[in-house]
């Protein structure tokens, strides 16, 4: 992974001074609560509903078990002694005071991490795939070019004061594990015919209150343009992206008025001035950014011996068996598997985890997997290299741990945001309607039978939950005080991608359980051998879903 | 006379700001060093441009294209921040810098904070006059060098880090 140098160390080293200054200036009133806003934001702090909140970034998901150790040993000294994994792969805290935040800061960039840009109307983390490198189907490593963006996009002086805020996605792979047709650009590594690396460049995605799938503006971007290409799409956004109705100033909105191909011809001018520019990337340049995302140094393994090892290992332990199923991922290196420890135990808000927890899966990725971990945009923990023969002692420690639970993809796998209980955003809760989903399907081998099944809550319309692209989407809403929840089916994040259309009217926290319920009994009822949820949704229609639920709730 | 931050220190302001009259071809621009809203500079070019006490400045609604080839003719240009959230100043600034080849004083004037005057030097603006005159310029004077590593290019600074990296 990325290892900071002198300058990165510089750099964020005077980005916590100049924090520190800003906060005491702000509390010694100097510096108006109006001003701070935004500084304090672009540093990852929200003032929330019962404390501030801290974001901090993961670049593109990749964390190394010191910094996992550090995560810890912040959550217990500056917090409750626990974080929470969001849906963008980053970690936040939910309880620091104020005055402590820059400590905070401090001690994260002696780790190489922050909060820089993490919130506020900016280029926010670049997001990934959370199995990149390691994926079977990766047509090119993305972590590099995160990298070369992130560095892009650090303290860039032109795109700090945006319309509003700015996600970027990159995916490497023939399968989309990063929803890049949802953020504001996505970013399809690819190689052309001649087999020259280069990107499918989506723009105007996204979620919110006004979903919308990214349109593509260029076919094959040469690897070399990508910052020039960026600076241009950014600069033709910040000039005339609306800036009058904080609902309509996300790009997608100026996209979608303009016409992307007018939006296209608009970036194609503006990127004729800046083309070959400096900061145009030389081969040297490229390859310098991937000699930091190396193989770790794999054992030659004999894989078919190990797959037979595994093959009775199932035999006789039918739970080990459901956990390699689910939990257990290819690896394109023979003999290693990626696992997912799952964070999702019924009962737990989804992408909560403990000082202990957190030191737990350090030890683990320690002794497993290279010192390494991942976060996912699902809420849970990636260990990318595993010895398929560490498999079974791996899975017991994880029991033990509470980390095991097979339902990565499934059901109870819900992706949820912090909600009302802790967002000061939020319409109403989300954590209490994912627990009781989760108690309805508490039969693991029901669960497990259903197969892949997203289900995705979100608060408010904001859509951190990214409900508009679960198979199952929740939204939570305030109708006069009260909450109520908005279901809606048929969303995908990932290739063809496509945003969930809305059941009908909204029902009522408790009702939540036996509505998912009979969403799931119409699919049973109708799904042919091996056909998915979402499959079976596409093949009949929102109708009879539409006709089961309400005729049982009325 | 008021005092404003220039090449990193404080200076007298030698200029007055003239607001966006009613009708911009009929209003008559005092004598003095003025910096003229954009849309009379357009409206009296021919007159204007015989005069050298005369500065132009953009509304964060206007585009350095407005302003174009005139640039290098004028001795200011200043960009206006209705409020320190609007950032379209920040792409302006370089726009009249790296694209129209501006290099006079080019000044930041409204609603701007101090804690942007580091990025908004990196984009090329070179003096500071803050609307709020209480603010203490000793002390605004130090966000300059909040950052004196960058990573990416700037005006002051064409070259991107990676490029210097590996020199």
């Amino acid at each position: 992974m990325y290892i900071y140098d002198e300058y990165d160390h510089a750099i964020l080293k005077q980005r916590v001074a100049q924090f520190r200054d800003q906060t005491e200036r702000y509390l010694e009133g100097s510096l108006s609560e109006q001003q701070f806003l935004p500084l304090r934001l672009q540093n990852g702090l929200y003032i929330q509903r019962l404390a501030p909140m801290l974001r901090i970034n993961v670049p593109y998901g990749m964390l190394n078990t010191v910094q996992l150790r550090r995560l810890a040993r912040i959550a217990r000294d500056y917090d409750k002694g626990y974080c929470h994994v969001s849906t963008r792969q980053n970690i936040q805290y939910n309880w620091p005071a104020l005055e402590q935040v820059p400590d905070i800061l401090h001690e994260l960039s002696e780790v190489e991490m922050h909060g820089t840009q993490s919130s506020g109307n900016c280029i926010r983390n670049i997001t990934s795939d959370q199995f990149a490198g390691i994926a079977p189907d990766e047509v090119v490593d993305p972590r590099p070019y995160c990298e070369i963006i992130r560095q892009w996009s650090s303290f860039n002086p032109e795109f700090a004061f945006l319309p509003r805020k700015f996600k970027i996605a990159i995916s490497g792979s023939e399968s989309d594990r990063a929803a890049i047709a949802v953020h504001d650009i996505g970013l399809q590594l690819v190689k052309n015919d001649a087999g020259d690396i280069g990107f499918k460049v989506l723009v105007g995605g996204g979620l919110g209150r006004t979903p919308v799938i990214g349109s593509v503006i260029r076919e094959f971007l040469p690897e070399a343009h990508i910052l020039t290409y960026l600076e241009a799409i950014l600069r033709v956004y910040n000039l005339h992206g609306r800036r009058d109705n904080k609902y309509k100033a996300r790009i997608k909105i100026l996209v979608r008025a303009m016409k992307p191909e007018v939006f296209a011809e608009a970036v194609e001018q503006e990127w004729a001035h800046l083309k070959d520019a400096p900061s145009t990337l030389r081969a040297e340049d490229i390859s310098r950014a991937k000699g930091y995302f190396t193989e770790p140094a794999y054992e030659a393994l004999d894989d078919s011996a190990a797959q037979a090892a595994l093959g009775s290992q199932k035999a006789d332990n039918i739970a080990f068996g459901k956990w390699l199923e689910r939990n257990v991922r290819a690896h394109r290196v023979p003999g290693y598997a990626a696992v997912t420890l799952s964070l999702k135990p019924t009962g737990i808000a989804p992408g909560d985890i403990t000082d202990t927890q957190l030191e737990t899966i350090a030890d683990l990725a320690d002794q497993y997997s290279f010192s390494e971990v991942r976060t996912t945009h699902e809420q849970n923990i990636v260990l990318a290299d595993v010895k398929k023969s560490d498999l079974f002692t791996l899975w017991q420690a994880a029991k033990t741990a509470g980390f095991a639970t097979p339902n990565i993809g499934t059901l109870t796998d819900i992706i949820c945001c912090p909600g009302g209980d802790f967002c000061s955003l939020a319409n109403a809760k989300s954590i209490p309607i994912a627990e009781a989903i989760q108690r309805q399907f508490s039969d693991l081998d029901y669960v497990y039978d259903l197969g892949e099944l997203d289900v995705n809550i979100s608060g408010c319309m904001n859509a951190c939950g990214h409900h508009h692209v679960g198979h199952i989407g929740v939204l939570g809403v305030d109708k006069k005080g009260e909450e109520f929840y908005q279901v809606m089916l048929g969303g995908n994040a990932g290739n063809n991608a496509s945003l969930a259309k809305v059941l009908g009217p909204a029902f009522d926290a408790d009702q939540m359980p036996e509505v998912v319920q009979n969403v799931v009994n119409v699919y049973l009822e109708h799904r042919t051998d091996e056909e998915l949820f979402i499959d079976t949704y596409n093949r009949i229609g929102l109708t009879p879903f539409k006709e089961r639920v309400y005729a049982k709730a009325s | 006379m008021p005092k404003l931050v220039k090449d990193g220190v404080i200076v007298d302001d030698q200029w007055q700001v003239l607001p966006k009259p009613e009708s911009d071809a009929s209003t008559s621009v005092p004598a003095g060093q003025w910096l003229v809203p954009l849309t009379v500079w357009l409206a009296q070019r021919d007159a204007l441009q015989a005069r050298t006490d005369i500065g132009v400045w953009l509304d964060s609604d206007e585009t350095a294209e407005q302003i174009g080839a005139d640039a290098n003719s004028l001795p200011v240009i200043a960009v206006n921040f209705p409020s320190f959230m609007d950032g379209r100043a920040f792409s302006t600034a370089r726009l009249l810098r790296e694209r129209f080849g501006f290099t006079g004083e080019l000044r930041a004037i409204g609603d701007f904070m101090r804690d942007q005057l580091c990025y908004l030097s990196r984009c090329g603006v070179n003096a500071f006059q803050f609307a709020d005159d209480q603010v203490d310029l000793h002390q605004a004077i130090k966000s300059l060098d909040d950052f004196t590593e960058f990573y990416q290019a700037g005006v002051d600074q064409p070259i991107p880090l990676f490029r210097r990296r590996t020199a």
